[in-house]
């Protein structure tokens, strides 16, 4: 268990891991679960776990659509989406920092998507 | 002059090891007033409470300090002791030099210092304290019932047979409430009617009962022993004694598309109704909202067709006012609505129902007589879908943060039902834990697992999806497999969060008795007084204190009765005589204090004063009723004129406590 990685990602995220109640919620409504290897209600478990680096080397951190239904259904406010996309944020910066500058983003900001889907795909497609 | 006696207590070696009271008893004796002071090895024995009465009969004391134990533990010990010596009860004062000093404190030269102060603080106390004597508050022999479910009807039934008169208030048209909605209870399956009638009739023929349907509580006033309560009957059109409840006129009456809610709106009543065949009254009710002779004057059939000339197009609310001693809440819950939850498509798709709803469609009396049909094309279903915790453990706005605590079970019997009855019907229940607790219901649990073969999947559903064939796509988790989930479904059952009556939170405010953030009514201690509001004279029955089940209800209705009955027993009521007053030349009327008064004792009088001119002036003053103030202080500390004062606890004597620290 690598506990600033884990620390890094719960500070990242700003979700606290505990409040997760098991319910599966989130795993049930996700849309590209069968993508994945590893589901929603595994990251907030991993992370919790503090086993980082395997969510770090799966392919599931791509597959996340950041739709968000995860954090609009859970009935405990864990936001799994979040906890994902900060693993990701832990992938991108060890592969050596953002693709994008930041001062580009808000030319590319559109009011209808939410502006973590658009970090999120710079940060996947950008170059 | 006064004459004091300071008494220390070794309490064994409690005190004495780490006080030196010799030393206390030495020093205290050179306090201002006192003529004796004392130390004994256990002053709370028969031998020590004798010191101090002799004390006060040989040197005619006029006050007492005992250096002790926390005033907790025994002061109403010295007190008597000191009563029974002829001096009044409240001219003792307690030091503590145990829980606060000796307990606390290792160093015995600190801690016999820091004793030796608290017992001056005492006797300066003792010097400005003046005898109190206990008011008799007369009790009202006839308690109030709020609430006519099975919690109230059984905690009117036990204080009905303990003698005294008791009236229950029902919202409804009859009494009942959800267990009368419910088919099968749980874990012994027999039917909720056959034993909830019974108690229903026993109510209704109990000659001290006396049952106010379609009634609520409009207004509150008085404390405990004597309180003022004013019913609101509604007008139900219909004369409650005349009516035979031959139940003619809802065959005859034309307006028939009304949703009948007993049934939970699965199908129709007509406007003139009687809720279901054992209601307690059977008396016809008329809904104003839909009968066309009270909306556009032209019908009259139920009039025309009543032959004990019941029907009253013209009657008005009406309200009655009556005296009772005791008050027992018990207002019940309402599953939460879910209107919320677009994800289980429970607004889109009529296939999709509530427990309680799935309750009306498999009961005898219910929409389909009985018959499990799907309410979308009264077919049979061949796969049901059960979610548990729809609204419960959520910590969001939409849900509650607590566990409804039984769900988990009525939704086993529901499943184990199906199977019972419909053995070709495939049944899921999705559950995140499956909580049990409670005598023969884990074996109840196991049963519709190992007997039954119902399918439990630990999971949440996610999304709920009607389609175009009828079917409905349920899409899940199995957390176990670690698979996603699709069953085709032709039911779903929402076990939906409960809450408390919407009615709960007003009541509250009427009766000045506290609600915790979930509106459920607050118990004065929760391990210890777990059926009485920390308020005086009212007490807490069934679900509106907390979820509960039937045989828990039941069991806190009876103790809520026998603390009523413990009340009304008495002839009158010993009140604490440390409560506060109002000096009325020093009030200005600003409310304050009234506004603060946890316990609604300050009430605000005009009252006519001579002027030093010679002219009166009718001026706004407070007025406390000393029989409900509890004695807590919270208005002489709001008070900005120093007007308010607490008996036994009056500013001078706080003041003079801080002195003697400080000295």
């Amino acid at each position: 268990m690598n506990k600033n990685l884990k620390e890094q990602v719960l500070r990242s995220s700003g979700v606290n891991v505990l409040k997760c109640m098991r319910c599966g919620k989130c795993s049930a409504t996700c849309p590209s679960y069968d993508e994945m290897e590893y589901h929603p209600h595994q990251f907030v478990y991993m992370v919790e776990k503090g086993d980082i680096e395997t969510l770090m080397k799966s392919e599931s951190i791509y597959k996340c659509l950041t739709c968000f239904a995860c954090v609009e259904r859970c009935p405990r406010g864990v936001e799994p989406a979040k906890v994902v996309e900060a693993v990701r944020l832990a992938a991108v910066r060890q592969q050596g920092g953002n693709h994008l500058e930041p001062t580009d983003i808000p030319a590319l900001l559109d009011e209808d998507l939410p502006q973590q889907a658009i970090v999120t795909a710079m940060r996947k497609y950008a170059k | 002059m006064q004459r004091i006696g300071v008494f220390v207590c070794h309490c064994g070696t409690n005190i004495a090891a780490t006080v030196d009271v010799k030393a206390v008893a030495e020093a205290l004796g050179h306090e201002p007033g006192v003529v004796i002071s004392q130390d004994y090895q256990y002053m709370c024995s028969e031998s020590g409470q004798e010191l101090v009465k002799n004390a006060i009969k040989e040197q005619k004391l006029t006050g007492v300090v005992i250096c002790s134990c926390s005033p907790r533990m025994h002061e109403n010990t010295f007190r008597k002791a000191a009563a029974s010596a002829g001096l009044n009860p409240y001219l003792v004062e307690i030091a503590n030099i145990r829980e606060q000093c000796s307990w606390i404190h290792k160093d015995i030269a600190t801690a016999t210092e820091k004793a030796i102060i608290l017992g001056r603080t005492a006797v300066a106390k003792v010097h400005l304290n003046t005898p109190l004597n206990s008011m008799e508050s007369p009790v009202v022999k006839r308690a109030l019932v709020i609430g006519g479910g099975i919690a109230g009807i059984q905690t009117a039934l036990d204080i009905a047979e303990a003698g005294f008169d008791v009236d229950i208030v029902e919202k409804q048209p009859t009494i009942g409430g959800k267990m009368a909605q419910i088919d099968k209870t749980f874990p012994t399956l027999d039917c909720a009617a056959c034993i909830l009638t019974p108690k229903m009739v026993e109510a209704s023929q109990n000659e001290r009962i006396t049952i106010h349907s379609f009634s609520e509580v409009a207004d509150v006033k008085g404390f405990v022993g004597n309180f003022t309560v004013k019913i609101k009957k509604k007008a139900r059109f219909v004369d409650e004694t005349k009516c035979t409840g031959c139940g003619l006129c809802t065959e005859k009456c034309p307006m028939k598309k009304v949703p009948n809610e007993f049934n939970m709106g699965l199908d129709n009543r007509s406007a003139i109704y009687i809720p279901f065949a054992q209601a307690v009254p059977k008396v016809a009710t008329i809904d104003p909202n839909y009968c066309m002779m009270l909306k556009t004057g032209k019908c009259g059939v139920c009039s025309k067709v009543c032959s004990a000339g019941a029907i009253d197009y013209k009657q008005q609310d009406t309200f009655i006012e009556q005296q009772y001693g005791a008050i027992v809440v018990a207002t019940g819950f309402n599953p939460i609505n879910l209107d919320k939850y677009d994800e289980f498509a429970y607004n889109q798709c009529p296939d999709v129902v509530t427990s309680l709803e799935l309750e009306r469609l498999m009961n005898a009396a219910g929409p389909n007589g009985g018959t499990l049909l799907r309410p979308s094309d009264k077919t049979h279903p061949h796969t049901i879908v059960f979610v548990q915790c729809v609204g419960s453990r959520c910590d969001d706005e939409k849900g509650k943060p607590y566990c409804s605590k039984i769900c988990c079970m009525y939704t086993a019997k529901h499943a184990m039902l199906i199977r019972e009855k419909y053995p070709d019907t495939e049944v899921y229940v999705f559950y995140i834990d499956v909580r049990t607790p409670g005598k023969n219901f884990d074996e109840f649990y196991r049963r519709a697992v190992e007997q039954y073969n119902v399918h439990y999947i630990k999971g949440m559903v996610g999304k709920v999806t009607p389609k175009s064939d009828g079917k409905i796509d349920v899409q899940a988790s199995d957390l176990l497999a670690n698979e996603q989930l699709h069953i085709n479904a032709d039911m779903v059952v929402l076990a939906a969060a409960i809450e408390p009556d919407k009615t709960a939170r007003p009541l509250a405010t009427m009766l000045t008795t506290q609600m915790d953030t979930n509106d459920f009514f607050t118990e004065a201690h929760p391990k210890l007084r777990p059926v009485e509001s920390a308020t005086a004279g009212i007490f807490l029955s069934g679900a509106c204190q907390g979820p509960k089940d039937i045989p828990e209800t039941v069991a806190q209705a009876s103790a809520a009765a026998a603390k009523a009955i413990g009340l009304l027993c008495k002839n009158s009521i010993t009140c604490n005589p440390c409560v506060a007053h109002s000096d009325e030349l020093m009030c200005n009327g600003c409310s304050s204090c009234e506004k603060v008064c946890p316990y609604g004792a300050i009430t605000y009088i005009d009252k006519e004063f001579r002027m030093p001119d010679r002219t009166t002036k009718v001026r706004r003053v407070a007025s406390v009723n000393p029989a409900v103030c509890q004695g807590c202080g919270a208005c002489t500390v709001a008070c900005p004129s120093g007007a308010m004062d607490l008996s036994g606890f009056s500013n001078s004597q706080i003041m003079a406590e801080v002195d003697a620290i400080c000295k």
